[in-house]
């Protein structure tokens, strides 16, 4: 039960739900594009946000989009995490956004509310992230395309009125070697401790992180001290915990230290993999 | 574009088969709409946080969290609850022929409408008994029965989308659901039966 | 006899659950009701210095707000100490400090969040440790002056004492001087939740004459009738309580709250109808929760490992009001050696308030807690004897002729046979001596197990009663005080009856709703009791059947009462089997072909009440506190990755003497199902509460409050020794709450062995056995050591940055930023 009221349209293209959020916004209302709702409607339930108007973007075509183009698979923003792990289009994404929340809230949860959401996590954005993808944002003066990561900086920097349309994926990240761990305190359902994505890029690996941080990331420097191979693993592994952009978490959910150890295990355990993938490659 | 601005209004909602037209505020979530405009009391409110799964219904052929859905947003979709397995319709498709039949025929013959004061409130509605509720009743797979329906819509949704789905599957769509009754040995048999798998 | 003993009956409310058709407390129509909603406080102790209701009731719809000055009385099943509402001071984070009633439920959540309280934040107490320090803040200034419901719980004024049992038996120096083996530990259990699935709700109303109807989620009818009666004067003829499904209660439902609180809704607006659902979050922290405990066990035995002496101290943490706390206490104290034999002891079982969410019975009444401090000191003690673990248990294994801790003789009829567990359990786990097994390079296996016994320990007199009536198909109705709350205890007395009655189980029907004014009497549907004193009731009104059906059959059949047998429905003569009557024509009365009038239609009776129990000796503990014990072993096996103290349980293994295995499904899924809590609760449930001076909850969602989730379940592996209790319906003992009571202990077995690292606290997350093992800050929780002041504020447990408390206390997560 959600006390206050709010009004509700769903807009059947990018352009009127603009309108829509427009005109709710000039009519005095806060307005909030609406994907899956899951966050919308528990923030909403427990007053932590009090919407007065939302924009469902979940009938416009274009944002359920799932299609490869031009070398790229482009995913609408609101395409729901089941569809984008059940397609199998971009493996890695599969695996990311199969370990948010639980099954059934995957077949509502939305990509874009994933990414621009409230909870920290944000899992879906790391292997995006790896894959250098793209984002289509539409706002009030139209569509912008640009690099993910020059509008994700720990968490989507949008401008007002401006949603998610697609995610573009280059198709040829889609089928490099990868590697995804998730671990949470104890339950599998739950939020990560840390939850870890790499790909292997020619022998080079790729890697992004949530949990550990209280924002998701993906740090050059941290790839380019895994990937020094005149390193031991142990220098390797120090020197990733050195370029963490700010200290392990700390929190009632995870203290500082065992995230630290999980890290810690969890880049080893990539570095296993990468060797395990250049030793094949030096095989073939 | 479909639009409501107005703190009630009128809608209506496909669920069970049926139109149902129902007054809402555009805040209310599905559940509360289904418990207390409809009287479908079958989805339970357990946390209406997303965290239980007792408020399971299936919406377009998959399961949903109805405490995570606006009653609005599910106009111009197809709601199955519950109270729609079976007699009212929704088959779950069942590569077994005779898990609907044993469990029915073994418990005595139907009592519709019996609600709790029957002592032997045997049969379901007299109509077909689904392969999942003879399942269920068959392997013991609940106790308080609060969590059930919401079990029972998952592994319906399961059923029609993935027949076949591995071990893996089937585990990672029940984690949506708590129950605190059962150890889920009795859930995962029950899911067995149901795909004939045991 | 009918044979249906020893079947796999099904549930009788089966289909009612799978179809959507089964009612619970907030399954009946809305239409007419008003809403209430709580506003809780958000400080663990706090004084109430004001309350302006003036916005809530400026909210169009509102119709009322009530704060505890309006109802000031005192309720409580043992101790009168709390008020339906806070009154003057809040003594935990969660406890309702006002309540909005109107038109509908969005209406009445505004309206609670509008009302402004002032507080004056005081000093609040987190552990018994803290609790029993002598400058402690008070969790109760007036101990000394509250009402008691019962005469033997001895609260200490002055003191966060609120109850206290000692037990004294044999010769503490001659037993020390025997030992040539000691060990000695201190053992800490964080409070934790029943978390039934559905939440508390209640909906009350009162006619214009007075009558007053609770429909509520309640595991005690009764005893809602009596603290309403009780707390606010209402004849108790004129309260009728009403109870459908109850969506699990382990223990939490059993106390009186929801309906106090909704008796007084509907008192402030006029009587109407109002409706209360606590969300999950005030499900967690404002409704009552499982009692922590801490505790200091001292052991000795010879170097066979013969046990010699037992000192032990207890101190449950009962938070911020007794309810039924002391009576665990007392359970503690009348079990406190764990099933052994033990002739030199002295144990001292304090309950004790602090600023926590007030403790109830949880599923074992606090056995699971007793029994993980026990079996782990006795794992110990076989360390240091170099001993196996299993043999240690089994020399020490109470069994007929031995005398319990409070001096009652064993037999095999109260106690059952725990030496043939044990067997059975070593053959079943394939039990080994040695070390850990080690899998791959960074993982090891282990076993670890524990014994339990437990006996119910309810008020020496609780009553209960059963009422049958005929359908004129020949089925008849059986009507008890029982509350369906899935333990299936109706349906297994209807299992009972029909044997009884020589008739098959679906001519039982049984009536599932509890309507006080309807059904006899019945204590509470709780501690497992049903199947024995609900089980007599049955029986006796089944006699009373009989008995009937025999005059009556005599009559008709021209023989004497004696010849007449009465199977599959018919009553015959003995000498004549081929000339029968069917029941449909005899239960309703007898007309004769002549059409004379035979007897009068049957309806059957039986009441039963506690026998032969009495109070503890105040000085000793000397004295039956219950009818018989439930004895059992249980094992599990874990798999551990020693990199990040991440484990799976793979096995899980019970044997439980139960008397008789009177439906061998359906008790072993009650088994399962205890089993299940116990791992989900040793491996992963804690309640915790900020260090930030306002002491609130930070785990109040099942998004931040972890139970186990399907997939992380072992493989269970059950078996069932039959020692039947003589006084018992069929020999069948108590049963269902059993399955949990040794897995938290059988689980910190495993993992210490696994480790080689001593976990003698719960939860065992893999972070806490992560701090333990490695030293690393210390675990989440101080330790007990009431003499010496402790540590205060663990190094972990400082977490919850402020704003992410918050978000967890908000309930919706973990999310960036506050929420308000
Ligand atoms: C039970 C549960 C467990 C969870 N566990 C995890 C977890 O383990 N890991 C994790 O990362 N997350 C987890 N989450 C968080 C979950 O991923 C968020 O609820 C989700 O990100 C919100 O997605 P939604 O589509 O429901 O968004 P909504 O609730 O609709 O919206 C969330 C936010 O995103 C905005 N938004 C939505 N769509 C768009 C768009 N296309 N463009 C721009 N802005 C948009 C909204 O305005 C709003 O601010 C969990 C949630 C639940 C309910
Ligand atoms: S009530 Fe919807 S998931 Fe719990
Ligand atoms: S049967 Fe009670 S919660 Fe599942």
């Amino acid at each position: 039960m959600i006390p206050v009221n709010f009004a509700y349209c769903r807009p059947g293209t990018p352009e009127e739900a603009v309108q829509a959020y427009e005109g709710y916004e000039k009519a005095g209302k806060k307005t909030w594009y609406y994907g899956g709702g899951s966050e919308i409607i528990s923030m909403a339930r427990v007053g932590s946000i009090t919407p007065e108007a939302v924009v469902d973007l979940k009938e416009i075509p274009a944002c359920c989009e799932l299609k490869e183009e031009g070398g790229h698979i482009n995913m609408g923003g609101a395409l729901s995490l089941r569809a984008i792990a059940d397609s199998q289009c971009f493996p890695l994404l599969g695996k990311a956004v199969g370990r948010i929340a639980d099954h059934t809230n995957q077949c509502r949860i939305t990509l874009g509310g994933n990414l621009c959401g409230t909870i920290i996590y944000r899992e879906a954005v790391l292997p995006l992230l790896l894959a250098e993808a793209q984002v289509s944002l539409q706002g009030p003066s139209g569509v912008r395309r640009l690099p993910l990561q020059e509008v994700f900086d720990g968490r989507m920097q949008l401008l007002p009125g401006e949603f998610i349309l697609k995610v573009h994926v280059p198709k040829r990240y889609a089928s490099m070697p990868y590697f995804h761990v998730k671990k949470a305190p104890t339950e599998k359902i739950d939020y990560p401790a840390v939850s870890l994505a790499a790909i292997i890029e020619k022998g080079r690996l790729r890697i992004a992180f949530a949990g550990i941080c209280t924002y998701p990331f993906r740090s050059k420097e941290m790839e380019e001290a895994l990937n020094d191979t005149g390193m031991t693993i142990e220098q390797r592994l120090n020197k990733a915990v050195e370029l963490l952009p700010e200290e392990p978490a700390d929190d009632a959910h995870c203290s500082r230290g065992y995230r630290q150890l999980l890290f810690e295990n969890m880049v080893g355990q990539a570095l296993m993999e990468l060797s395990k993938a250049s030793e094949a490659g030096a095989g073939a | 574009m479909m639009e409501y601005n107005e703190e009630r209004c009128v809608i209506e909602l496909q669920v069970n088969g049926l139109a149902r037209q129902v007054m809402v505020r555009p805040a209310d979530i599905l559940l509360d709409v289904l418990r207390q405009e409809l009287g479908l009391t079958g989805a339970k409110p357990g946390c209406k946080n997303g965290d239980c799964g007792a408020c399971t219904v299936i919406m377009d052929g998959w399961p949903v969290k109805s405490c995570l859905v606006l009653a609005v947003e599910a106009v111009g979709h197809q709601i199955m609850t519950v109270e729609g397995l079976g007699a009212s319709g929704g088959k779950t498709s069942s590569k077994s022929s005779s898990a609907g039949t044993s469990a029915g025929s073994s418990s005595g013959n139907a009592d519709s409408g019996t609600g709790n004061g029957s002592g032997n409130g045997n049969g379901a509605d007299s109509g077909y008994i689904d392969p999942v509720q003879a399942a269920f009743v068959q392997a013991n797979a609940f106790q308080c029965g609060y969590c059930t329906s919401g079990f029972l819509m998952v592994c319906h949704a399961l059923a029609n989308q993935k027949p076949d789905a591995e071990e893996y599957e089937i585990e990672s769509w029940l984690e949506s659901n708590l129950c605190r009754c059962t150890s889920y040995q009795e859930v995962r048999q029950a899911v067995d039966i149901m795909l004939g798998r045991s | 006899m009918g044979g249906t003993i020893g079947l796999n009956v099904k549930r009788k409310e089966a289909w009612a659950k799978v179809t959507g058709q089964a009612k619970y407390t907030d399954d009946f129509p809305t239409v007419g009701h008003y809403t209430a909603r709580l506003l809780t406080s958000p400080y663990a102790h706090a004084r109430i210095i004001s309350i302006d209701k003036t916005d809530a009731l400026s909210i169009k719809g509102v119709k009322a707000v009530i704060t505890g000055e309006d109802y000031p009385n005192f309720c409580g099943p043992l101790l009168l100490d709390r008020p339906a509402i806070a009154n003057q001071i809040a003594r935990y984070a969660g406890e309702p400090v006002a309540m909005a009633i109107a038109v509908d439920e969005a209406t009445a959540a505004l309206a609670a969040a509008a009302v402004k309280v002032e507080y004056e934040v005081l000093p609040a107490v987190f552990t018994p440790q803290e609790a029993m320090k002598p400058a402690a803040p008070l969790v109760h200034e007036n101990i000394g002056k509250y009402g008691h419901a019962a005469e033997d719980i001895n609260p200490r004024p002055n003191s966060n004492i609120s109850s206290y049992f000692p037990v004294r038996k044999g010769n503490m120096t001659e037993g020390w001087s025997n030992s040539q083996v000691t060990i000695e530990q201190e053992f800490f259990l964080p409070p934790s939740d029943h978390l039934a699935m559905e939440v508390r709700a209640a909906r009350a109303e009162i006619s214009k004459d007075g009558m007053v109807t609770i429909t509520t989620s309640s595991q005690a009818p009764f005893e809602v009738r009596k603290q309403i009666a009780e707390c606010f004067q209402v004849p108790a003829g004129n309260i009728r309580v009403l109870v459908p499904f109850v969506g699990g209660g382990f223990g939490g439902k059993a106390p009186v709250m929801q309906e106090l609180l909704a008796y007084i809704a509907s008192r402030e607006v006029a009587g109407k109808p109002v409706r209360l659902v606590m969300d999950r979050k005030e499900d967690l922290t404002a409704a009552p929760s499982r009692a922590g405990l801490s505790a200091r066990i001292k052991l000795g035995a010879t170097k066979e490992g013969l046990l010699q002496a037992a000192e032990l101290t207890f101190w449950l943490d009962n938070g911020a009001y007794t309810d039924i706390g002391p009576y665990m206490v007392k359970a503690i104290a009348a079990d406190c050696t764990g099933p052994y034999r033990v002739d030199n002891l002295h144990c001292d079982a304090y309950g004790v308030y602090t600023n926590h969410t007030y403790a109830t019975s949880c599923r074992s009444f606090s056995h699971e807690s007793l029994t993980f401090c026990i079996e782990r000191a006795m794992d110990l003690l076989a360390e240091k004897l170099a001993m196996d673990p299993l043999k240690l248990r089994m020399v020490n294994a109470i069994t007929a002729g031995h005398y319990t801790p409070t001096q009652v003789l064993g037999t095999f009829s109260n106690l059952g046979n725990l030496p043939a567990c044990i067997s059975r359990l070593q053959e079943m786990t394939d039990w080994q001596e040695g070390p850990p097994v080690q899998i791959t390079a960074d993982t090891v296996r282990a076993k670890g197990m524990a014994c339990f016994w437990k006996a119910a320990t309810p008020p020496t007199n609780a009553p209960s009663g059963a009422l049958i009536t005929f359908n004129p198909d020949g089925s008849l109705n059986l009507n008890t005080g029982v509350v369906e709350m899935g333990s299936a205890s109706q349906s297994h007395l209807a299992q009972m009856l029909a044997d009884k009655l020589g008739i098959s189980d679906d001519q039982v029907h049984v009536v599932l709703e509890v309507d006080t004014r309807l059904n006899p009497v019945h204590y509470k549907t709780v501690a497992s009791i049903t199947s024995y004193i609900a089980g007599r009731a049955v029986m006796r009104a089944a006699e009373d059947i009989l008995a009937q059906l025999r005059k009556m059959g005599a009559e008709a059949l021209s023989c004497f009462p004696e010849d007449i047998e009465i199977k599959q429905s018919r009553v015959y003569a003995r000498q004549n089997p081929d000339i029968y009557i069917e029941f449909k024509d005899i239960v309703m009365g007898y007309k004769d072909v002549f059409g004379n009038s035979i007897g009068e239609p049957v309806v059957g009776r039986g009441t039963s009440m506690f026998k032969g129990l009495s109070n503890l000796n105040p000085k000793t503990g000397k004295g039956q506190s219950g009818p018989a014990w439930t004895v059992g072993a249980q094992a599990v096996e874990v798999e551990m990755d020693l990199r990040d103290y991440t484990y799976r349980i793979i096995h899980a293994y019970s044997v439980m003497d139960v008397g008789n295995l009177i439906n061998p499904e359906g008790m072993s899924g009650s088994v399962r199902g205890g089993m299940s809590m116990g791992i989900s609760m040793a491996s992963r449930e804690n309640f915790s509460y900020a260090k930030n001076g306002r002491g609130e909850m930070t785990t109040p969602s099942l998004r931040s409050y972890k139970a186990l989730h399907i997939g992380e379940e072992p493989i269970y592996e059950l078996d069932f020794v039959e020692t039947p209790q003589l006084d018992a319906p069929y020999g069948m003992r108590s049963m269902s709450e059993h399955g949990i009571i040794g897995m938290p202990a059988a689980l910190a077995n495993a993992l210490s062995k696994a480790c080689g690292v001593a976990f003698n606290q719960l939860p065992l997350k893999p972070e806490d056995l992560w701090r333990t093992a490695t030293g690393t800050g210390a675990v989440a929780e101080p330790m007990m050591a009431p003499d010496a002041a402790v540590a205060g504020a663990a190094a972990g447990d400082a977490a919850g940055a402020d704003a992410s408390a918050a978000a967890f206390a908000a309930g919706a997560g973990f999310a960036e930023g506050g929420i308000q």
